[in-house]
């Protein structure tokens, strides 16, 4: 099964391109012209994201470098017991919605520490894999289009990062204890 | 709600930071953030441009709209209020397979232009319509086949079975979009009738 996927995941870009091209010459479109006018999209659409994300990264990098973020973990570290998650992994459970880099030089430290087919290595890799950054989307994909009130799409996004979080520690008990 | 979170983020930051008498942390992490922030955008922009202009190729062609044809009573479920055949699904339906293969930088553009084209439908342009939030909520959650960034780390640290990690990833992540769906249907609802 996962020869079968990695496969197709292999060929999918090389696959998708030319099927574009060719399909699109097929119907008589200019593509060369028409790749360059829809590019130009790409570069106003990264200019409206840029002021979202340098917000987000300053108040992030904050958090994690003033102490703040390691506070709020003692804090959180009883709860987070009682839901049988260790300890060693809460770090990367709290920091996952908020910065996909950050979370993932935590879960890339704690294979290197833990060894990757140990259970804290495996639990790393599994939640790290298993969401997108919240946070993240939010900004990428609200900033875009300019949206200011964002409704219930944020506690939407948490509420699943900490689904996600309990659902991967219990099936890496289940399938590897 | 973004208010908020993101001034009491940085309220919060720097009065840890002077009770830890670590003040002088705060200017440093402002311009090292607002630099992450910067290269972030960076990396998103040669994505952006390649894949919004291979994108407009497909559009011009009409394959967006026959993949939103021929898909659509799946995504119609999702997405009621998208009429049918609207170039939103088509961009949606992108969106989706790309998260789904673990293409991660061809997802977010994909993305991007679906919420343009949701923005076109959106009566109150400030304010995200329902379609908008489950879109978001599809992927905050993300569905992933092949968590190709996770193998790749477990390769270079040396692990006896760097995939073992693709059932269970799968898993979570199927549970954390299911609740993500519900939750979403839930809020919209009572959205709905607060209205009323």
């Amino acid at each position: 099964m996962y020869a079968w996927v990695s496969l197709l995941s292999l060929w999918a870009i090389p696959l998708i391109l030319s099927f574009i091209l060719v399909y699109g010459w097929y119907k008589r479109v200019p593509v060369y012209e028409t790749f360059v006018d829809g590019a130009k999209g790409g570069l106003v659409t990264t200019i409206k994201i840029m002021p979202h994300l340098v917000a987000m990264m300053v108040a992030i990098t904050l958090f994690r470098e003033s102490g703040a973020l390691e506070l709020v973990l003692r804090a959180l570290k009883p709860l987070l017991t009682l839901l049988h998650v260790p300890a060693e992994i809460v770090p990367l459970a709290l920091l996952r919605p908020l910065s996909g880099t950050g979370s993932l030089a935590i879960a890339t430290d704690l294979i290197a520490q833990h060894g990757p087919d140990s259970l804290i290595g495996r639990l790393a890799s599994t939640m790290q894999g298993s969401t997108d950054t919240t946070l993240y989307v939010l900004t990428v994909y609200f900033g875009a289009v300019g949206i200011r009130n964002g409704m219930y799409a944020l506690k939407v996004g948490l509420l699943s990062d900490l689904v996600g979080v309990v659902a991967s520690v219990l099936i890496v008990y289940l399938v590897f204890l | 709600m973004l208010n908020v979170i993101w001034l009491s983020l940085i309220v919060f930051s720097i009065v840890v930071a002077a009770l830890n008498g670590r003040i002088e942390v705060i200017s440093q992490a402002s311009f090292e953030g607002a630099k992450t922030g910067v290269t972030v955008s960076f990396g998103l922009l040669s994505v952006l441009i390649f894949w919004l202009g291979m994108m407009k190729i497909a559009e011009k062609a009409g394959l967006l709209e026959l993949l939103a044809k021929a898909l659509s009573p799946v995504v119609q479920r999702l997405f009621p209020d998208i009429p049918k055949g609207h170039p939103a699904l088509g961009y949606i339906l992108s969106n989706m397979s790309a998260n789904l293969l673990g293409l991660g930088n061809a997802a977010t553009p994909m993305g991007i232009k679906a919420m343009e084209e949701l923005q076109k439908l959106n009566p109150d342009k400030q304010t995200a319509s329902p379609a908008m939030c489950t879109l978001l909520a599809i992927n905050t959650a993300s569905i992933t086949l092949i968590p190709t960034t996770m193998i790749a780390i477990r390769m270079q640290y040396g692990s006896a079975n760097p995939v073992e990690i693709v059932g269970t990833t799968l898993i979570a992540s199927f549970f954390a979009t299911l609740v993500a769906l519900l939750l979403d249907r839930w809020y919209r609802h009572q959205h709905i009738r607060r209205k009323r």
